[in-house]
């Protein structure tokens, strides 16, 4: 729709699209339809002649004499979604602290050190050690309502998921694949369990959907929707 | 539902999803690219460090000027894959790749500014009706001839 928007301005555009049914239904006035990994528009990471070539099949596109056009541009990515990155986890320091929140401190230096490539994902620090503590609560028998959350659950385990996302990449032994560090996070971390726990019980309260939801990506989910 | 196959009931399921009405159908044919000023405009909900973050359903934009090294999204959306863009910017916001086109003259330049929408919003009007026009006079002002737009 921002395309329609901005060549109603007089800009002329090209939609790196990755849901061709949107865009046929959209009709944007020039689309490249590239069958990338969801969050991946240009394609491969670290692989800057397979983005180039991505970007001058759009141009291409803008030598059409007329518009709607949607192109199938024929490449797939390299890098596919795969299964769980593989990452050594810290050992337990802290036997006093609950093992979630004594993870989540272990990772702090691989956090850290994947911030220092300069771009990466919000997290709200101010929710991790409160959000972790809260969860434990509710894993323990208080009502999710009563447990002290410090925002609401979505915000919670976004800066969570968001956290263990990013210190992924610095732990990693191979470049992961798209999705690899979530899949990890939601398959092999002790904080990972505990939001497993906690929706199940938060579900099981009889919570509305959209607060436990959203914990974890609809494809790690091990609860069905109600 | 397993990783490899999530991608693929997301494109399935947004077939239901509506989509807006939109009125005409604008097509501005560009002046030789070698000339072109292209710009950047993405929903992958980036921001510089120091604003404001994306809220749950915003439908406002943030402006993407130079230094982008320190790139932040906050897009709320589960629904696609983020370490991508924080191994390496350029998968959703290739402006590396524009420099590079723009010295060896395949563009005419890169804008100096840039912006970044959030996706995962179900209600479009204030963007159709306000914030889009808003950037689009910002893109204008600086000189641009062609937007790439890379939605996640």
């Amino acid at each position: 729709m921002l395309a329609h928007v901005f060549e109603t301005a007089g800009l002329s555009t090209v939609v790196f699209a990755s849901i061709r049914n949107l865009v046929e239904r959209i009709k944007p006035p020039r689309s490249l339809y590239c069958e990338f990994p969801l969050g991946r528009p240009l394609g491969d990471p670290n692989d800057p002649a397979f983005q180039t070539r991505t970007l001058m099949a759009g141009f291409e596109l803008l030598k059409e004499p007329a518009g709607p056009v949607l192109v199938d541009y024929p490449e797939r990515a390299r890098t596919a979604v795969t299964e769980a990155v593989s990452c050594p986890l810290p050992p337990r320091y802290d036997p006093d602290l609950p093992k979630s929140i004594d993870e989540m401190r272990g990772l702090r230096p691989a956090f850290d050190r994947a911030a220092e490539n300069g771009t990466g994902l919000y997290v709200n620090f101010d929710l991790l050690e409160p959000g972790l503590a809260a969860l434990e609560r509710i894993e323990a028998g208080t009502p999710w309502t009563e447990a002290d959350l410090p925002a609401p659950l979505h915000e919670v385990t976004l800066s969570i998921r968001n956290y263990y996302d990013q210190a992924a990449l610095a732990l990693a032994d191979h470049i992961p694949g798209a999705r690899s560090s979530e899949t990890w996070f939601a398959q092999q971390t002790q904080t990972g369990e505990l939001i497993h726990k906690t929706q199940k019980i938060i579900r099981d309260s009889g919570a509305e959907e959209m607060h436990w939801f959203y914990m974890l990506p609809p494809n790690q989910h091990r609860i069905p929707r109600l | 539902m397993g990783e490899a196959n999530f991608d693929a009931e997301i494109r399935t399921a947004l077939a239901n999803f509506p989509v807006p009405e939109l009125e005409g159908q604008p097509f501005v044919i560009p002046k030789p690219l070698s000339e072109c000023r292209v710009a950047l405009v993405t929903s992958a909900g980036l921001h510089k460090p120091e604003v404001d973050r994306f809220k749950s359903l915003d439908q406002s934009y943030r402006e993407l000027s130079e230094p982008f090294e320190s790139l932040v999204m906050s897009q709320g959306s589960q629904n696609f894959d983020r370490s991508g863009f924080m191994q390496d910017r350029n998968v959703v916001f290739p402006i590396d790749r524009l420099h590079e086109l723009a010295d060896q003259g395949v563009i005419g330049s890169v804008a100096k500014k840039h912006y970044s929408f959030m996706g995962a919003i179900f209600e479009f009007s204030t963007i159709q009706q306000d914030s889009g026009p808003a950037c689009a006079k910002q893109l204008i002002e600086d000189g641009t001839d062609v937007v790439l737009l890379t939605p996640v």
